[in-house]
């Protein structure tokens, strides 16, 4: 493998039902720094049916080139027209970097795809930053510059390793949702758009699809919300999330919960912050009746402002908390609202 | 039938985590348990087993230690074990470790393959894809449901919002959520019987079409170039106050912020 020949950061360009996700504008704005580091360019790889009318938004943010793989096989995800896909992109274009979300769809597809090219892969990355690998020079090893470092957690977010992939092609990396920054759209830009067909015929490995079930809901995306009013286990019951929902709504916030809450069936699972949920960053985060256990905690902790409600003086939020009050919920969440209706009532 | 399970030995990540100096994990040092994915895709293979009627054989890859998780699946009613183990596979990555286990089930008879979606140290989620395309065969990730029809599985693939019903003809290779099922407990007769019966042991000699450039820690692609414990932001104030005041308080710092 001649690693030289590798150029480019390359964007895996999700979208479900022909709607770009979140994630891809995210990976794109992260890649875009690592672009300027590497002084290089930022390409976004598409997959789908009838996607090509996608590309100007992914131009909007970030990308400088878009390669759609446009084919009937490609309408819904299915692994093996997709690792295809992307993998003969890979194959053909050598992209330096290739960062893929860290999805239900994307943690499927990146292994899948990095067995195929032979190349390492890190998966939930939180952090990824061009240095030199090893980090500090060792006698008798050549210290290798411009290098992709992936910072993740591991063991539930106890520690946290940064990890390198320094002699395979490309250095590939799962991202969280909700961790990088998507660049404000830039009206009007334009990528360079090349479409690339590597011709797919079904085998053994091409699953079929059944049937599709979407789930009904209503709510709104909690990684989107500027505010988040969560509850844990402390609530005490599913009727009394009213507390929380009344605070939420003088806010103009959004209410989400534990994992605790979700086990007790109190509240769906796309509301769940946490690791086996999702990663939250909001403006301020209310964690009311919540313990902190660290799973949680890796999923809220990049909040602006934590602000923690819980009776036990000695819980684990508190240590992540910036103010944190030790009280009765039942009584505080109420008042805290009505004051809060009255603050914002005086100010109009 | 014949289902080969993955399981993997895990340290339990409500005790310590300890690091060896080239930063890999020092596993010896820490409590240890049986991965939760994994345990959920034994159990679905029990089910299975009890459904239709198969046999089961479980591989792990680890220190000899690893036995234990062997015998817990052989008790809970799996019928064979087979132990991975061997120096020069130590500190494999994804790619490393997917290889070393697809050379062990190179050498097995199986229609499905059922690994856990992810273990609780790594969470990486990669393994069992990964294996599923060393082995060219189809990979249905995050399963929900699993049902046999004739040649085919009929699995119910997770997604954020929405699940898929796939249906894939075997072999192929699944991976199973902790949310499949409740895995059983095992019984005082399992038990016994699973300490009576042999354990296989293979080494690097016993991997079938696998290049040594693709194992351990030597073989992995990824390298470890920084790992530590977290370092946290740190506490905030913390105050005990009565209602009212607890209240003022909040209002103070969200206008101090510009929240109102």
């Amino acid at each position: 493998m001649n690693l030289e020949e590798y150029k480019g950061v390359y964007v895996f360009a999700q979208q479900v039902d022909n709607e770009i996700s979140s994630i891809a504008f995210e990976l794109l704005g992260k890649a875009k720094d690592l672009a300027k580091d590497l002084n290089t360019e930022v390409t976004a790889v598409l997959l789908g049916s009838g996607v090509k009318g996608l590309a100007d938004q992914l131009a909007e943010y970030g990308a400088d080139k878009v390669i759609v793989v446009d084919d009937p096989e490609l309408k819904d995800y299915r692994t093996e027209p997709y690792a295809h896909g992307l993998a003969s992109v890979i194959n053909k274009y050598k992209p330096e970097i290739m960062l893929v979300g860290a999805t239900a769809i994307g943690r499927d597809l990146g292994p899948r795809v990095s067995a195929r090219v032979a190349t390492g892969l890190t998966a939930d990355c939180t952090v990824l930053e061009i240095g030199d690998f090893p980090l500090q020079a060792v006698p008798g090893q050549e210290q290798l510059h411009n290098q992709l470092l992936m910072t993740r957690p591991a063991f539930g977010g106890n520690t946290i390793a940064t990890i390198a992939c320094p002699y395979n092609r490309p250095q590939m990396a799962t991202v969280r949702a909700g961790v990088m920054q998507k660049i404000e759209p830039v009206k009007g830009a334009k990528a360079v758009v090349e479409e690339f067909n590597p011709g797919f015929t079904p085998d053994n490995k091409y699953v079929e699809i059944m049937d599709i079930v979407k789930a009904v809901t209503e709510t709104v995306d909690i990684m989107d919300a500027k505010i988040l009013v969560s509850g844990g286990r402390g609530v005490g019951s599913p009727e009394n999330f009213k507390i929380l929902e009344d605070l939420a709504e003088v806010l103009g916030g959004t209410v989400s919960c534990s994992r605790a809450v979700v086990d007790s069936g109190w509240k769906p699972k796309d509301l769940q912050v946490g690791q086996t949920g999702k990663t939250v960053r909001p403006n301020v985060y209310f964690a009311i009746g919540i313990s902190g256990a660290i799973q949680h905690v890796a999923g809220m902790e990049e909040s602006d402002i934590i602000i923690a409600i819980n009776k036990d003086a000695d819980a684990p939020i508190f240590d992540v908390a910036d103010y944190g009050v030790v009280g009765d919920l039942n009584k505080i969440v109420p008042k805290l609202t009505a004051a809060l209706k009255a603050e914002i009532a005086a100010a109009k | 039938m014949k289902i080969v399970v993955c399981i993997k030995q895990v340290p339990d990540t409500k005790g310590g985590v300890k690091f060896n100096p080239d930063g890999t994990l020092d596993r010896g040092a820490m409590l240890t348990i049986m991965n939760p994915d994994d345990k959920a895709g034994l159990e679905a293979a029990l089910r299975l087993k009890d459904q239709y009627g198969a046999e089961v054989t479980v591989v792990t890859m680890g220190l000899p230690k690893a036995e234990e998780v062997l015998r817990e699946a052989m008790a809970m009613g799996a019928d064979k074990g087979i132990l991975v183990t061997d120096r020069v596979l130590g500190g494999a990555d994804t790619w490393a470790t997917s290889t070393t286990l697809a050379g062990a089930i190179r050498n097995l008879d199986y229609d499905l393959i059922i690994t856990g979606r992810q273990a609780i140290d790594g969470d990486t989620a990669q393994v069992g894809p990964q294996i599923s395309e060393h082995l060219n065969i189809p990979v249905i990730s995050y399963a929900q449901n699993i049902k046999i029809d004739g040649d085919s599985v009929i699995v119910e693939r997770q997604f954020e919002d929405r699940y898929h019903v796939l249906k894939a003809k075997m072999p192929c290779l699944i991976t199973a959520l902790s949310e499949l099922n409740e895995p059983r407990y095992m019984t005082p007769g399992g038990i016994f019987d699973a300490y009576q019966q042999e354990i296989t042991v293979w080494g690097r000699a016993n991997l079938k079409d696998v290049d040594d450039s693709n194992l351990g820690l030597q073989g992995s692609p990824t390298k470890i170039a920084k790992a530590s414990d977290k370092v946290r932001k740190g506490a905030g104030e913390k105050v005990t106050l009565d209602a009212d005041e607890s209240v003022s308080y909040i209002v103070g710092k969200l206008k101090d912020k510009h929240v109102i």
